[in-house]
């Protein structure tokens, strides 16, 4: 190892218009080493690596990449500079193979063949240097998410990139597809590739990297080795006071049912069935979690339990049964039952963007009597109980009359959260309560969800991030391919097992090498693929 | 963030839009060997300087204003209503029908029995575009579009024959009965000595656009139904989440959407001709669709566009009457208003953010 | 009040600018516009003419829209234009409105229908002189089957369709004939491709001459029947040239003739009722060298028969539009 870091940024500040998005950060980065950088959403983790690829340009600061000064005006001078990125998502062409997209861009001469056959090779040989195998001639569609990451950074080493930057890779990936990325990271390591990692997730920062540098509000609050540090420290340093990472909940004491489902099946217009059937029952006090690598119809039964979708079976609400198609299955008839409902998607669906805060606290329940006044609408009492949500969910600015898009995603989610838990329902459908959402508003989420529980309310939690599901739940459920697989008890089971029930595999817990999972998981997911494409 | 102040955005570009059309156009007049000045001044004197230019200039925004605001009210739906057009022609039976068949005792009753009869059949050419749209997803542009046609032809097939007096040559009904007739603005605001408006075809159906204006404010902005009509527009899926019924939402907009366009009838078939003829809406279905682009689909921003379009085609007439500048590039001006304010409004936008982008770093 | 007075004081200042010099004559064209190569055009060509002969100018505006008929006729007036000449019988409502209002001013309607005594109408028997093509139309079809191409669906085209089918009734009562119109807005004046196909079909239909009463999609009718090797019938002006030896006649209209006159009357014009058929040459068939070869002596010795006998009262051709039905043809 030498001394002259791979990276070095000095002085690097950026500002749109009045927000100053980066401020006076320095950073080195060593050849050979993975390098954290952790941070709250509009931390300004996303402007600095965009900096570095050449998105934007920096007001002032200097770029050294291994000891000489660079200027990156464009992603080309990036890519010439040995810069590669990988997305949040994806850029890839769906209906092209891995090949195709690996070499797009790249392509050497007017004939596309002697250039396809050279990265053929390439390909090869990277697959069994880093463990980065994946199928050349696959349709990028028919891939699963984890190796459609794998043809990301293919893509950046085909173009001999000898910087990689993540920008939150583990967002999509089942435990084990994470499990399999750390280890290509850890595989690039060794070869001397150096490594910017960018995540909110602490658990991962402890687990791979040698250094972190921590971001707040555009500044860069700390660097230090990860060695040294501990989650506890990170946290507070990301969020600037102290963040209490578990959940602090009492056990459950579940009372009457309040919800029961059986056989219930969703087909989506495809004619695809995305429900297949399954039955469980929700008590007061008790927070059943779904657990479930996204896409396995946790996202419809959802759907089908807040009204937005149709389905067959038989739901029961308080011993009284619920529509499942027709009129009387919409959302308006689920309140009026008292079935409240935290949207996977805040933005599409749990929110107008455009309304403003004061006009979403009322989204859904704008039928009231209580906001009426004669013909019209009483804006008064709305924007007044606006203010009273806001103030109590602590969403910041404390403006009702903001539109919702220009709230933080975390305080996008307080206005939802806010709104359907002040209507003290017996039922809260919640999905994906934390995604996108900071650290600290992670926290009081999950209190609220608590807290609501601890009145008596039954609370069905679908979320994609294994340690919420662990965390806050009472019991859960794990969903494959629109099926239970089973239910755990969250104080009696582990990450292991219930990554293995998310792929699919009823098999003897703590016994399953990870590479035999790896291997079955990709099997199913090619089964799934194929039976979705057939 | 927002890129720029909001009265940039509302005030700015408009009448940025507008100075380059202008420029553009006096460009088009000084081509064909006119003077673009006197040309303007003569606009200008015709309309906004005699009382019967304002009398001409109000009377033809009444009718961007209705249609205007029907294609607004349909836009917070996200539902692109083309079919103003048919609406007003339905409208205009619905005029004539109440006019003609029922006895009125005064205008002042005659006015609302026309004005139900409007938007009952202006809504009604628009249910079955809407109900299509909702049900089989049958697309709203092209069904009002051939809703557009189809009234075309059966308002001709009434004419020519069954509501046509016999041994007229006219296409068009017989007078409305004198009861019906509406006052128009000289009969308002003409004094013994001074006659006002002279001649003019604005009339009291101006001020039932301005309540359109003030009642459509008041259902987008402050009616449960507005709510869920904007919520539907913004998003379809949240709307759902919601519970909001899309089938519901179109329907209803679109016949509300058809009734305000159907209106429109009122002020040229009871207000003007006081007979129902068979080119009754002049095409103003269509312009309400760049009125309602440029007025931001805002009932206030409606209003104004109107009014603007209105000086437009007064001072055309204006033009036509005392230049030898042809119709055809007269039209060409219009639509080159058009096309600034509607059509190219990025055009002016971007370069006026980037401005608004530089001045505040500085200030930063 | 001082905001009235400033308006009266613009209006004043206006009407100086405008200041157009007094008696001259003014043409309103209807909403076809001036181009539309009938009826209009022929209006413009008559004017045309005056200008020409007198070196004399006339002031002239084309319909944008129907408020802007009672504009036009009011700014006009005011402007000290005399005599006022409007075309189109949507003229009339506006006319019988204004008139009045102008007492010293003389304005003529054509084709319109107005009781003032400042008001001359003029009118046309199309009927008659359709009649006469109809005839014509009847003796030199083969197939016993002939067509009829009408514009926009109004009673005046109606007008001129009875008229025709009465023709050629008279001439072969087993003929069929197929009438069609282009469309059933303004755009049919105007639409010679679709024109051109309602001649395709006719002929598919069995017709052997096709008559077009339909402004400028005449001329793909015209066109059509040329190609295709059938005959066809012009309208208003001679159209006999456009394709010699295929055009078999042309109904004559002669606006331009009625236009000229009036401007040549100028302000001296006697207001009254003037109906323009046979007698007066208002209306006729046209017949020169282009069509000679086509029109037999028995062609001609028949018109000019039926012609005498309209004149002389002993036929009477129905008009369509004094009762809205049609002895010969149902629409």
């Amino acid at each position: 190892m030498t001394d002259t870091p791979a990276i070095e940024l000095k002085g690097i500040s950026k500002a749109f218009g009045p927000v100053q998005a980066n401020k006076d950060i320095s950073i080195r980065v060593m050849p050979g080493t993975i390098h954290g950088i952790i941070g709250e959403n509009g931390a300004g983790k996303s402007t600095l690596m965009s900096i570095l690829y050449g998105f934007y340009r920096a007001d002032r600061g200097e770029i050294f990449i291994s000891g000489k000064k660079t200027e990156i005006p464009d992603s080309q001078a990036a890519i010439r500079a040995g810069i590669g990125m990988v997305f949040q998502h994806f850029k890839l062409v769906e209906n092209f193979t891995v090949l195709e997209n690996v070499i797009l861009g790249a392509e050497e001469g007017r004939l596309l063949r002697p250039s396809l056959a050279k990265a053929r090779k390439t390909l090869r040989q990277m697959a069994e240097e880093y463990e980065l195998n994946v199928d050349p001639d696959a349709l990028i569609e028919d891939l699963s998410v984890g190796h459609q990451q794998r043809v990301e950074i293919l893509k950046a080493l085909y173009r001999q990139a000898d910087i990689l930057i993540l920008d939150e890779p583990t967002g999509v990936l089942t435990p084990a597809e994470a499990d399999h990325l750390f280890r290509i990271l850890d595989n690039l390591r060794s070869e001397g590739k150096t490594i910017i990692l960018i995540t909110h997730k602490l658990r991962e920062i402890m687990e791979i990297t040698d250094t972190v540098s921590v971001m707040r509000r555009g500044e860069m609050t700390a660097t230090v080795k990860t060695a040294e540090t501990s989650p506890e420290e990170l946290a507070e340093l990301m969020v600037g006071r102290k963040v209490l990472l578990r959940v602090d909940k009492k056990p459950a004491i579940p009372g009457e049912t309040v919800l029961s489902v059986e056989d219930l099946r969703v087909t989506d217009d495809d004619g695809v069935e995305r429900v297949k059937g399954i039955g469980f029952e929700i008590r007061r006090g008790e927070i059943l979690g779904i657990a479930g690598v996204a896409g396995n119809g946790q996202s419809e039964l959802m759907q089908v339990l807040g009204g937005i979708l149709s389905g067959t079976g038989r739901v029961r609400m308080l011993g009284e049964e619920i529509a499942l198609s027709g009129a009387r299955s919409d959302g308006r008839s689920r309140r009026r039952k008292s079935i409240a409902h935290v949207p996977e998607d805040r933005q599409r669906e749990g929110l107008i963007m455009e309304y403003t805060a004061w006009e979403n606290t009322i989204f859904g329940y704008h039928d009231d009597p209580k906001w009426r006044r004669g013909p019209l609408m009483n804006n008064a009492a709305i924007v007044e109980e606006a203010e009273g949500k806001m103030q109590r969910f602590d969403v910041r600015p404390p403006n009702p009359r903001l539109a919702a898009r220009n709230f933080s995603g975390g305080n996008q989610q307080k206005i939802v959260l806010a709104r359907e838990i002040e209507q003290n329902p017996d039922l809260l459908l919640v999905g994906q309560p934390t995604r996108g959402v900071d650290i600290g508003a992670i926290e009081f989420i999950h209190q609220e969800i608590v807290r609501l529980r601890d009145q008596g309310a039954a609370i069905l939690l679908v979320s994609v991030e294994l340690d919420e599901i662990m965390s806050l739940s009472d019991r859960i459920a794990v969903m494959f391919d629109g099926r239970i697989m089973g239910f755990r008890d969250p104080a009696q089971t582990d990450e292991r097992e219930l990554g293995l029930l998310m792929a699919g595999i009823e098999g003897e817990p703590g016994e399953a090498d990870w590479k035999a999972v790896d291997r079955q998981l990709e099997q199913k997911t090619a089964e799934v693929a194929a039976e979705k494409g057939h | 963030m927002d890129r720029m102040p909001a009265w940039a955005d509302v005030v700015l570009i408009p009448l940025i839009s507008l100075l380059l059309a202008a420029i553009l156009s006096a460009l088009v007049i000084l081509a064909i060997g006119e003077n673009p000045v006197e040309a303007f001044a003569l606009m200008w004197n015709g309309t906004v300087m005699k009382s019967s230019g304002w009398g001409y200039m109000l009377y033809y925004a009444t009718n961007f204003i209705f249609t205007g605001l029907a294609v607004s009210v349909a836009f917070h739906a996200r539902l692109f209503n083309i079919g103003g057009e048919g609406q007003a022609t339905l409208g205009g039976l619905g005029v004539a029908l109440a006019c003609l068949y029922i006895p009125w005792p005064h205008w002042s009753l005659a006015i609302i029995g026309s004005c139900i009869g409007a938007a009952a059949f202006g809504a009604a050419w628009a249910f079955l575009p809407a109900i299509l749209q909702a049900k089989r997803g049958s697309h709203i542009v092209i069904t009002t579009i051939m809703f557009n046609f189809i009234a075309a032809a059966l308002l001709n097939y009434l004419l020519v024959g069954v509501m046509k007096p016999v041994g007229s040559m006219d296409t068009a009904t017989a007078k409305f009965p004198e009861p019906t007739h509406l006052p128009t603005f000289r009969d308002m605001f003409s004094t013994a000595e001074t006659i006002m408006f002279r001649g003019a075809p604005a009339n009291v159906t101006f001020f039932v656009a301005l309540l359109a204006c003030l009642a459509v404010w008041l259902l987008l902005w402050r009616t449960r139904l507005g709510y869920e009509i904007r919520a539907q527009g913004f998003s379809e899926s949240g709307a759902r989440y919601a519970g909001i019924s899309p089938t519901w939402i179109i329907v209803v907009t679109m016949l509300i959407s058809g009734g305000l366009a159907g209106m429109m009838a009122v002020n040229t078939t009871q207000g003007e001709a006081e007979r129902l003829i068979l080119n009754m809406t002049e095409g103003a279905g269509f312009i309400g669709i760049a009125v309602a682009l440029m007025g931001r689909n805002h009932p206030f921003g409606v209003l104004l566009a109107a009014l603007l379009f209105g000086f437009l085609y007064q001072g055309g007439a204006v033009l036509a009457l005392w230049t030898s500048i042809p119709r055809e590039l007269i039209v060409v001006i219009q639509a080159l208003v058009i096309l600034f304010t509607g059509a190219l409004d990025n055009m002016v936008r971007i370069p006026l953010e980037r401005v608004f982008m530089a001045m505040r770093k500085r200030e930063a | 009040m001082t905001l009235m007075t400033k308006f009266l004081g613009a209006a004043a200042a206006a009407a100086l600018m405008t200041g157009a010099a007094s008696a001259e004559p003014a043409l309103i064209y209807d909403l076809g516009g001036k181009y539309d190569k009938s009826f209009n055009e022929a209006a413009f060509n008559g004017a045309e003419r005056w200008a020409q002969e007198t070196g004399g100018k006339y002031l002239e505006i084309e319909m944008q829209s129907e408020a802007q008929r009672e504009q036009a006729l009011r700014q006009f007036a005011e402007a000290g234009a005399n005599p006022i000449i409007t075309t189109g019988f949507q003229m009339s409502s506006p006319l019988a409105e204004v008139a009045p209002d102008y007492p010293d001013t003389k304005f003529v309607t054509i084709d319109g229908w107005v009781e003032q005594p400042n008001v001359h109408v003029i009118g046309f028997t199309e009927h008659e002189g359709s009649y006469l093509v109809g005839m014509m139309a009847g003796m030199k079809s083969e197939s016993g089957t002939v067509g009829f191409i009408g514009g926009m669906d109004v009673p005046l085209i109606r007008k001129f369709a009875c008229g025709y089918a009465q023709g050629v009734k008279a001439a072969n009562p087993d003929a069929k004939i197929i009438a069609n119109m282009t469309g059933t807005t303004p755009a049919a004046w105007n639409d010679p491709v679709k024109g051109s196909e309602l001649t395709k079909a006719q002929i598919s239909q069995g017709a052997d001459v096709v008559y077009a009463a339909a402004g400028g999609t005449g001329v793909g009718v015209l066109q059509a029947a040329a190609d295709e090797g059938i005959l066809s019938i012009g309208v208003d002006s001679n159209q006999n040239h456009l394709h010699p030896g295929k055009v078999l006649t042309s109904m004559l209209k002669r606006v331009d003739v009625a236009v000229y006159e009036m401007m040549m009357a100028g302000e001296n014009l006697e207001p009254g009722i003037q109906i323009l058929g046979l007698a007066e040459e208002g209306v006729g068939v046209a017949m020169d060298e282009n069509n000679a070869s086509l029109v037999t002596d028995e062609m001609t010795a028949a018109v000019d028969d039926a012609k005498a006998k309209i004149i002389a009262g002993e036929i009477k051709v129905h008009d369509y539009t004094t009762d809205d039905s049609c002895p010969a043809l149902t629409f």
